[in-house]
């Protein structure tokens, strides 16, 4: 059970010596309590508060990483069940599940696609995390072939060593134990070879019963052999048990602290169909999994996915922003319309969709207001003409434009004379009040 | 230790409602339990997507999807015949965008018309809906109310600055009504409270938190939804307790996901698949989310989210 900054407080050295970066111990164990720092950051911290700080502070859900390197992929650590009562922490991972009956070409080709999936979305790089190699041939020196093949084409990726014979598990994981790979996985019948191939190679291991009971049994079993990381596969398959099984199991773990289900989980939403696959994986990604796997990977379907798993892991108690900058819209030139607006990401998609819709080519000046939306920035006094002002002059825009007009959100039309006023040699035009009305604007101008 | 499944027990219940008439009428909502969690309590319908259509040529949807209908987007009559009949729609939804000032303006009694028509075609249940014009609303969906008056359609959008001549329609001719609000649940709350001060009864609401599109500021409605399903159930506050609706076509097929030529683009992907893909991860994300009752566009994303929703359910 997670204690309160005060019960954090009465086990602290209480010299306020400022050694741990915060100015007094009260303030560090607010920050041990909101799970924002970690309690080592203390010097003088006695081995019995360690200790007992440790597993009070322990995380719920087991954090650990999935693979090696700089793409390896944070997981578990999450304290909430809905993302609006603070946020979700660690997106997961996307894998992509590759046979390894198939040619030689055929892997090669496929794990070339996982390396080549990356894509930028809002400044962020996003990609297919994982591979997972799936044994199917029943070969033992094929499958160890397959993984090196696959973890050669895909250098950056993580890999799943989705082999349940412990004899081949154990000799592809040797081959590859520098990446770390996840071994899949571990049930009632071979737990203990699996567990002792992960204790030997310092591996993850996921581990798979059908039902939560026997999942949980299977958890302690396997955390007595010695297994620390473990990930947890509840045997779904269809949405409803994705979604019933891995909502059971965060509940479990957040607000039971049931510690044989404190694990990230893995889903396969393997269908033989893309589209359906594509939707099953967003039930998944919204509803608690860490590692989604996939039997397809198209550019479409990895941009929608990304694009989900970045919205629910976005912190909802952060306004989005957008870069302040001079966007180009449809490719303007000297003679095309200019309008500001601010950089609240729901201001901006509007603003810049619609003026998209209109297929008028344009400028959009989008100014940093903190993330506020135009009628709170400027109640803010963030959004006034002084400030306007100054930035259209610094930005350049002026020398773009053949002619010197602005145009500003209707809601602020109040502005226009004082803007007027400090942007000498600009004339400044009122527009909508709403951007729907952007494109009946912009073409009968 | 043993694991015992972590129930919850919820005081409140989502308002079941029933719109259409006939063996086609559908029933959504009634559930207990938050979206498809049947193991802590009742969940007796599923979520039911409608077709959406409009009285206008859909001239500002994306080539992709006007190709779909091209043959049949000539006029509401047969677009509505053609969602019924070849596409097995369960439900349709009709938006009068020709009477927009900013589009054809036409008038309420044309819009009465079209209503007309499109019910003397169709025996699943439709949904009727203006064009986003708070004005022209007003006159447009009273006049629509009465051109469906038996129907038991449901109507809206009901909104902060027209509901009281909306509401007063949909009363007169027992229809059910949307209360759509901005993104905020503090909105839907008092609108909702609002219109059955008007004497509406809350079980004849459709709730409309407003959608927004993968990419879009989903998240706001993602967590909207999920705030109100909430408070209705583990809060038992019966305000917001009336189905929620998912606008969701429409935001999503003006995106530049869905629109953008693969040659703009280069590493997104199929165009035509995008699109599909991206109206369906939206609407997937609104049923996990809560919501009773969608409108989509394309045929294919609706194919496999309804697939979904048989998984769920």
């Amino acid at each position: 059970m997670a204690l309160s900054g005060i019960e954090i407080f009465k086990l602290l050295p209480k010299t306020n010596c400022k050694k741990c970066g915060f100015p007094t111990c009260l303030a560090f164990a607010m920050k041990l309590a909101q799970g924002g720092v970690e309690i080592s950051a203390c010097p003088d911290v006695s081995e019995e508060a360690k200790k007992n700080l440790g597993e009070a502070s322990a995380p719920a859900i087991r954090t650990f990483s999935l693979g090696a390197g700089d793409n390896a992929v944070k997981m578990g650590g999450e304290g909430v069940l809905f993302r609006h009562d603070k946020k979700f922490y660690n997106p997961c991972a996307l894998a992509l599940n590759i046979k390894d009956s198939l040619s030689g070409d055929e892997i090669a080709a496929k794990a070339s696609e996982v390396n080549s999936s990356e894509m930028d979305r809002v400044g962020q790089k996003l990609r297919i995390d994982a591979i997972s190699i799936e044994y199917a041939s029943n070969d033992p020196a094929k499958y160890e072939a397959a993984v090196k093949l696959a973890a050669e084409k895909a250098p950056g990726a993580a890999l799943i060593l989705n082999c349940g014979d412990p004899a081949a598990a154990g000799a592809a994981a040797k081959v590859v134990a520098g990446r770390k790979p996840l071994l899949y996985c571990a049930t009632e019948a071979n737990a203990d070879a699996m567990a002792a191939i992960a204790k030997e190679n310092g591996l993850p291991l996921a581990i798979k019963a059908d039902g939560l009971e026997a999942l949980s049994a299977l958890s302690e079993k396997v955390q007595k052999l010695g297994v620390e990381n473990i990930v947890l596969d509840s045997g779904a398959k269809s949405a409803k048990e994705i979604l019933e099984n891995n909502t059971q199991i965060r509940r479990s773990a957040l607000k039971k602290k049931f510690k044989p289900l404190g694990y990230p989980i893995i889903n396969f939403a393997s269908r033989g169909d893309s589209m359906l696959e594509t939707s099953i994986a967003a039930v998944a990604i919204a509803k608690y999994a860490s590692i989604v796997v996939m039997n397809h990977i198209e550019q479409w379907k990895n941009l929608a996915l990304f694009t989900l798993r970045q919205n629910i892991y976005t912190d909802p108690q952060v306004p989005m922003q957008v870069k302040q900058n001079i966007y180009e819209i449809s490719g303007p030139s000297a003679d095309s319309p200019l309008m500001i607006t601010t950089n609240f990401s729901l201001t901006y998609f509007i603003v810049s969709g619609e003026i998209e819709n209109s297929k008028v080519p344009s400028w959009l000046a989008v100014m940093d207001c903190e993330g506020l939306s135009v009628l709170t920035a400027w109640a803010a006094g963030k959004f006034i003409a002084s400030k306007i002002a100054a930035f259209i002059q610094e930005s350049g825009v002026g020398d773009k434009v053949s002619k010197k007009e602005l145009i500003i959100p209707g809601q602020v039309a109040i502005l226009s004379g004082a803007l007027e006023d400090k942007l000498e040699g600009w004339k400044i035009t009122v527009g909508p009040r709403e951007a729907n009305a952007l494109p009946t604007y912009l073409k009968s101008r | 230790m043993s694991f015992a499944i972590p129930k919850e027990s919820y005081n409140g219940r989502v308002l079941a409602l029933d719109f259409g008439k006939g063996g086609k009428a559908l029933m959504i909502g009634g559930e207990t339990a938050l979206p498809f969690l049947a193991f802590e309590g009742e969940v007796p319908n599923k979520p039911v997507i409608a077709y959406e259509i409009q009285d206008s040529a859909p001239d500002d949807w994306p080539d992709t999807l006007k190709e779909i209908y091209k043959d049949v987007s000539g006029g509401p009559v047969t677009w509505a015949k053609h969602c019924q009949d070849k596409l097995g729609a369960k439900a349709i939804a009709l938006r009068l965008m020709s009477t927009h000032p900013d589009r054809e303006n036409r008038s309420a009694a044309d819009a009465a018309k079209t209503v007309k028509d499109v019910l003397s075609v169709i025996n699943v249940p439709l949904i009727i809906l203006g064009s986003n014009n708070i004005e022209k609303d007003a006159s447009v969906l009273v006049a629509a109310a009465e051109a469906a008056s038996g129907h038991n359609c449901i109507i809206g959008k009901a909104q902060e600055g027209n509901y009281k001549t909306i509401v007063a329609a949909a009363l007169a001719h027992n229809h059910k009504l949307i209360a759509m609000s901005e993104l905020d649940i503090n909105l839907a709350k008092q609108l909702n409270i609002l219109i059955t001060q008007m004497g509406f009864d809350k079980s004849r609401l459709v709730t409309d938190p407003m959608c927004s599109a993968l990419g879009y500021g989903l998240e706001y409605t993602y967590s909207v939804m999920e705030r109100i399903r909430l408070a209705g159930l583990a809060q038992n506050d019966a305000t917001m307790q009336p189905p929620i609706l998912g606008d969701i076509g429409i935001y999503v097929w003006k995106t530049k996901e869905t629109t953008a030529e693969e040659s703009d683009v280069p590493g997104w992907g199929s165009l035509k698949e995008r699109g599909i893909a991206w109206e369906a991860v939206s609407a997937t994300a609104m049923l996990t989310a809560g919501s009773n009752l969608l409108i989509m566009r394309h045929p294919d994303a609706v194919e496999a989210v309804e697939k979904t929703i048989n998984e769920l359910c």
